[in-house]
Parts: C-alpha cells; sequence; structure tokens
C-alpha cells in the first residue's frame, strides 16, 4: 500500500477515496477482457478477422460472418464471461470473509456439492438430463446451494469463524466426493464418460438461453453484493472495529457468504466446477492492485480474463478438445503453491 | 527409553494399556471372523471352518464354500487388516511428526497422486492388471505425500492445520483434474479409474497383498523404532536436540516409514480418507500421548475400523456392496467436522 494521501471524494451522501491506480488498473483489464473476448469468438475452425468481429458486434458485419458469430461462438464467449465474473467475485467473498487467501468454494465445498448433484441427476436420467438446458444447471445450483448452507449452518458456533469454515468446507467436500465416486461406479460407463467431463468443467456447446439465465442471475447477485459490499470494508479490521464502526457483521457476512454461495453455484451450474478461477483471480488481482484485500469488481474481471483465456489456450493449443477446466487446474495449482510457500516462510520471517 | 518411576500416576498405566491393547487385538479377531462369515452368501461359522481347512472332496457345495472362503473372503479379510495397520499407524505417525492435528493420509493428497499414477499408467502403458499399477500407485502416493508434506512444513507452516488442510486440498484439486483430462481421452483408463477410486479391499488377491505386506512390514519397523523419538521431538526441536537426538534421522525415519505404510495401502486398495485421521484421535484419548501406546493402538484400531467398514458396506445396499472407501469417508468425514466443532483442532 502506498503511504500518500489520497483524496477524498463525496456525491450526493455518497463517499470514497480517489485512487488513481486502483481505477487505472481495472480500466486495463476492463480492455484487455474484452480483447480476449473479441480474439476467443475471432478463433475456431476458420478464424475471422478481428476488424470483421468488431464490425459484427456493432451490427455492422456480413452475413456469414454474423452467423458464425452470434450463433455459434457468442454464446460459449459470454458464457465464459460470465462465469468467470461470477467466480472471481464469489472467491473474493470468501477470502475476505475467511480472512484466508487460500478459502474459495472449491474448498468450502460448494464445487464438490454441485458435482455430486449434477452426478447424480446424469447417472440417475441415463443422460437424458445432459441434453436439456433446465435440468442438469439446475440441479448442480441446488445441490452447491444446499452445501453451501449445510457448511455455514455446521460452521456456525456462536458466530462464524474463518477457521472453522475452511475446515468444516474441507470434511463437507469430502463426504461430497465420496458420493460423486460411489454414483460413478454404480453408473453406466457411458453416463460416467458424460458425467466425468462435466465435472472436470467445460463451454462446450452452450445456447442463448443459458447465456440469459446465467447473466440474470449474475447481474442480480453482483449488484446486491456491490450494494452491501460498503460495509465489508471495516470488517477487515476485525469484528471489534466494525461493530464500533455500526456494522451488524453477523448479518452483513451471512448475506455476502450466500450471495458468495449462490455466484459460485450459477457458475457451477453453467460450466461445470472449473477449478482454481474462483482463488486464483482475487489473489493475482490483490496483487495487481497493490490492494491488501481481495478487490470485488477488479476480481471478477480478471475472473472473466482467466477464464476466457484459459478456454482459448484450450482449443488452440491442447490436444483434442480439452475442457477448460484442464487448463485453469494446470494454471492454479501451481500458483495455489507459490501462495503457500510465501505465506509460510513470511510467517517465518 | 525408560521413563519408569518418573510419574507416579504411570505406575498402573502400563498394565492397564497392555489390557487395553490385548482388548482390541481380541475385538479384531472377533471383527476378522465375522468379516469371514458376512457376505452376499451368508454362512455359519462352522461353513467357515470348513472352507478355511480346504480339501472338499467330492461334495458341490463344499467345494463352493471353499471357493468363497479362500479365493473371496481370506483375501479381503487380510487385506483389510494389512491396510488398516497401515493407515492407522501412519496416521499417527504422521500426526506426531507434524504436530497437526488433521494429518491425514487422505487429506495430505496421497491418494489422488495413486489416482493419477495409476491413470497414467493405464493410459500410456495399456497396463490391466492390478499387480502391474500397484508399482505406479505406489510412486504416485510417495510423490503427492512428500510434495504436500514438504510444503506445508516450509517455514513455519508445520503445526498449523489450515496450511495443511490447504495444501492437500489444492494437490488433490490438481491432479484430479489432471487426471480426469486422462481419463477423458481413453474410455479405458476411465473405467479402471472410477472403481480404482472408490477404495476397496474387494478383489484382490495374494500376489498384490503379497507385496503390499512386505512394505507395510517394513514400514512398521522403521515406525516403531522411530516411537521413542517421536516422544522426544515433541519436546520441542531444542530440547530434543538438547537430550541427544538425532533430528533430522528421527525426521527422516518418519517420513519414510509413513511413505511406505500409506503407499502401499493406497497402492493395494485405492484411496481411504479420513482414517487414519480418525483412529489416531480415538487412540489418543485412550491412551494419552505418549506415542510408544498410541501408535500400537492406532494400527489394530485402524484394522477393526477398515473392517468393520467393508463388513458395513457389504450390509447396507445388499445384494450390491459398498465400497470400503466410501464407507470409511462417510463416517469419517462427519467425525473430523465433529472434531472441528468441539474445538479439537487450533490455529497455530
Amino acid at each position: 500500500m502506498s503511504t500518500q494521501m489520497h483524496p477524498g471524494v463525496r456525491v450526493a451522501g455518497w463517499s470514497w477515496v480517489w485512487r488513481p491506480w486502483i481505477v487505472l488498473v481495472t480500466v486495463v483489464l476492463a480492455a484487455l477482457t474484452f480483447l480476449v473476448f473479441c480474439v476467443s469468438i475471432s478463433v475456431g475452425d476458420f478464424t475471422i478477422e478481428l476488424s470483421a468481429v468488431f464490425r459484427t458486434l456493432i451490427g455492422q458485419g456480413e452475413r456469414v460472418d454474423e452467423f458464425v458469430i452470434m450463433d455459434l461462438r457468442m454464446p460459449r464467449a459470454l458464457v465464459g464471461l460470465i462465469v468467470g465474473v461470477a467466480l472471481g467475485i464469489s472467491g473474493a467473498l470468501t477470502q475476505s470473509i475467511a480472512r484466508n487467501p487460500l478459502a474459495s468454494p472449491d474448498v468450502l465445498g460448494i464445487t464438490g456439492g454441485a458435482s455430486a448433484t449434477a452426478v447424480f441427476v446424469v447417472t440417475a436420467s441415463g443422460g437424458a438430463a445432459v441434453s436439456s438446458t433446465i435440468g442438469l444447471p439446475a440441479a448442480a445450483l441446488t445441490g452447491g446451494l444446499l452445501t453451501g448452507l449445510l457448511v455455514y449452518f455446521l460452521a456456525w458456533r456462536r458466530g462464524i469463524d474463518g477457521f472453522r469454515l475452511i475446515l468444516i468446507g474441507v470434511s463437507v467436500s469430502a463426504v461430497m466426493q465420496a458420493l460423486t465416486t460411489w454414483l460413478l461406479v454404480l453408473a453406466d460407463i457411458r453416463d460416467v464418460a458424460r458425467a466425468q467431463s462435466w465435472l472436470v468443467g467445460s463451454l462446450d456447446s452452450r445456447s442463448w438461453t443459458e447465456v440469459w439465465t446465467t447473466l440474470w442471475i449474475t447481474l442480480a447477485l453482483v449488484a446486491v453484493v456491490l450494494v452491501i459490499a460498503f460495509q465489508l470494508q471495516p470488517m477487515h479490521f476485525g469484528d471489534d472495529v466494525a461493530a464500533g464502526l455500526g456494522v451488524r457483521y453477523t448479518a452483513v457476512r451471512a448475506v455476502l457468504l450466500l450471495c458468495a454461495v449462490l455466484l459460485a453455484g450459477v457458475a457451477v451450474s453453467a460450466a461445470g466446477p472449473v477449478p482454481f478461477v474462483a482463488l486464483v483471480a482475487p489473489q493475482i488481482t490483490m496483487r495487481l492492485l497493490r490492494s491488501p484485500v481481495p478487490p470485488l469488481i477488479a476480481s471478477g474481471l480478471f475472473g472473466a480474463l482467466l477464464l476466457i483465456g484459459s478456454d482459448l489456450i484450450a482449443r488452440i493449443v491442447l490436444p483434442n478438445d480439452m475442457p477448460v477446466g484442464v487448463v485453469t487446474a494446470i494454471i492454479g495449482g501451481p500458483f495455489l503453491v507459490y501462495l503457500l510457500v510465501r505465506a509460510n516462510l513470511k510467517r517465518a520471517a | 527409553m525408560e521413563q519408569r518411576g518418573l510419574d507416579p500416576a504411570q505406575a498402573g498405566a502400563r498394565p492397564r494399556r497392555l489390557a487395553g491393547l490385548v482388548l482390541l487385538v481380541g475385538l479384531l479377531a472377533a471383527v476378522a471372523v465375522l468379516s469371514l462369515v458376512v457376505g452376499a452368501r451368508a454362512l455359519s461359522p462352522a461353513e467357515v471352518w470348513q472352507g478355511l481347512l480346504g480339501d472338499p472332496g467330492t461334495d458341490q457345495r463344499l467345494t463352493e464354500i471353499t471357493l468363497i472362503v479362500q479365493t473371496l473372503r481370506v483375501p479381503r479379510t487380510v487385506l483389510a487388516i494389512v491396510a488398516g495397520v497401515a493407515l492407522g499407524v501412519a496416521g499417527a505417525l504422521i500426526q506426531g511428526h507434524t504436530r497437526n492435528p488433521i494429518a491425514d493420509t487422505g487429506l495430505l493428497g496421497v491418494n489422488s497422486g495413486a489416482s493419477f499414477a495409476v491413470v497414467l499408467a493405464v493410459y500410456l502403458f495399456g497396463l490391466q492388471n492390478p499387480l502391474q499399477y500397484l508399482w505406479f500407485a505406489f510412486a504416485g502416493a510417495a510423490a503427492a505425500g512428500v510434495l504436500v508434506f514438504g510444503l506445508s512444513s516450509l517455514g513455519r507452516g508445520s503445526g498449523n492445520p489450515l496450511t495443511l488442510a490447504l495444501a492437500g486440498q489444492g494437490v488433490t484439486i490438481f491432479l484430479a483434474a489432471m487426471t480426469t483430462a486422462v481419463a477423458l481421452s481413453d474410455k479405458q483408463s476411465l473405467d479402471v479409474l472410477r472403481f480404482w477410486n472408490a477404495g476397496s479391499v474387494q478383489g484382490v488377491g495374494f500376489d498384490v497383498i503379497g507385496i503390499a505386506a512386505v512394505f507395510v512390514g517394513a514400514g512398521l519397523v522403521l515406525a516403531l523404532l522411530n516411537l521413542p523419538t517421536i516422544n522426544l521431538l515433541n519436546l520441542g526441536d531444542d530440547v530434543a536436540r538438547g537430550l541427544g537426538v538425532n533430528i533430522v534421522a528421527g525426521r527422516t525415519v518418519g517420513v519414510v516409514a509413513v511413505t511406505l505404510l500409506a503407499g502401499a495401502a493406497t497402492a493395494a486398495c485405492g484411496p481411504i480418507a479420513f482414517l487414519g485421521l480418525m483412529v489416531a484421535h480415538v487412540a489418543r484419548w485412550m491412551t494419552g500421548p505418549d506415542y510408544r501406546w498410541l501408535v500400537p493402538y492406532a494400527g489394530v484400531l485402524g484394522a477393526v475400523v477398515l473392517l468393520a467398514g467393508d463388513i458395513a458396506g457389504r450390509l447396507v445396499v445388499r445384494p450390491a456392496e459398498l465400497q470400503a472407501g466410501i464407507v470409511i469417508a462417510l463416517i469419517g468425514a462427519p467425525f473430523f467436522a465433529a472434531l472441528v466443532w468441539l474445538g479439537k483442532f487450533r490455529q497455530a
């Protein structure tokens, strides 16, 4: 954190601090995300010029390009964008609430619960649910949400404590993993293949219906989060300070955690449990912004950048159409290791 | 490392602990007999005895019983005991060395390392037989375990439950995604993987069990030699050094023992999580913090729990079976959550 003073700004009862660096980085992130978004649309079985992509986006493109872009490639890219934003914000929220850089929806059992439910639906319906646009996402969302609530209530003991939240999350994840494994053992091998490809997180063959559902839910949740996030800031100083500043921290924490769970649930139901995006995005953004706490909006943007970027890599670099989750795992795993080593060495110093 | 006469409260402890251990071994014997009797086809103890003796003669029914007992029930019972002892001892040992109450072979990423290695072996070399990919599973388990263990004990990370849990969880998520990537490219790997992943003591032949038992035996010897050292190490590194303990040697022997035990057990039965963690806590509750007693208790308890889990798995969804690894996770994870809730783990 820089020690220089930043001027305060006050407009009609709302006040905030003017930090040029944060605004600059956020804008650059947004621009980069848009650029990768366009590249992701231009790349495919046959390449469309970037300039043609821009023209089509503002409604001036040729008919052929318009069909390929709007009907075939756009839904995939948009779902990636929205899911990335949802995961990034969800990760920033869980890390703030648990006050631990390593807390993420993966660790808290949300993805595990969504996976177990989704695999149950796939295997119980004999694979029919995969083709339906409502069944599988709805099931995953419900499963993720219920598991998130379960973790919350199990971790509740005169308030929520980050340490207990994470360990309870790890144990609930383990139960969900065991259930998933069991379902896979019982199932037919073809269903297993379908479930497995869903399980690693993929953006293949998305439709506009999915785009709209995901978009509206995510937008609504992000709006709620941004309104309440104002109260999140004092909570980084600890419960006592927050209470002294007039924040009802239990209520704020509960609502924000619920939003985080819902965002992760929406993301998982749209793209499957894409690993590590929620963990990595807030941490890298914190470093980029030189912010002491995970920033919300920039984390969302970086999540989107990471997800569509990874999807691009998965399509161009990797053989036989690997799902995006493989790439995010390759990026996220070593990053997690780095975080751990750094945290430990710092504690030792 | 005798401590006789040091503490008056210890005076009556030794016979009591010995009696407890004998009692546990008795329990283990009882569960083992139960394991031979219970199954898709229920046999009476008398029939099992006949089956064990062999020599069915020409009796059709007796031939069948002999076959069931000798090729199905006996191997899985033996394997459950071998793997249970190994995982129990490994769990207690690893908790002693890390001073970390949540240390567990499953949470350490050992299981996912083994899964990944097995899938790679099946995919790259087309291996079919558990006897062949046993070695890969062992190597994968050892590598992942050492990685997570090393990561979480760098600097001041050791002793902090959170660091270990998160390192283990992170490595597990990473390896699981890699495993899925390989399995997706190859249906055969996928089929091997999903059964292997469930963690079962069933369907493993004596050839595999024999190799696993050799490793477990070696691991047990090292573990037993290591016990007095753990007691001293737990006084703190400085005190231990002052008492003449070679710290590096002590830790190395411990890690090698854990790797041998957990690697062999995982290679033979597949991933079984939470067993080591559970029994280590129960054993500590029974014996107190003296590792010379705690570790043997944990070993016997591990065998009892794994056998009981296997038997329960045969009963709950008859005539199908629930794999022992799944049963143990379904019992163990809530047990772990309860410990968390009761505040048994402290943030370092």
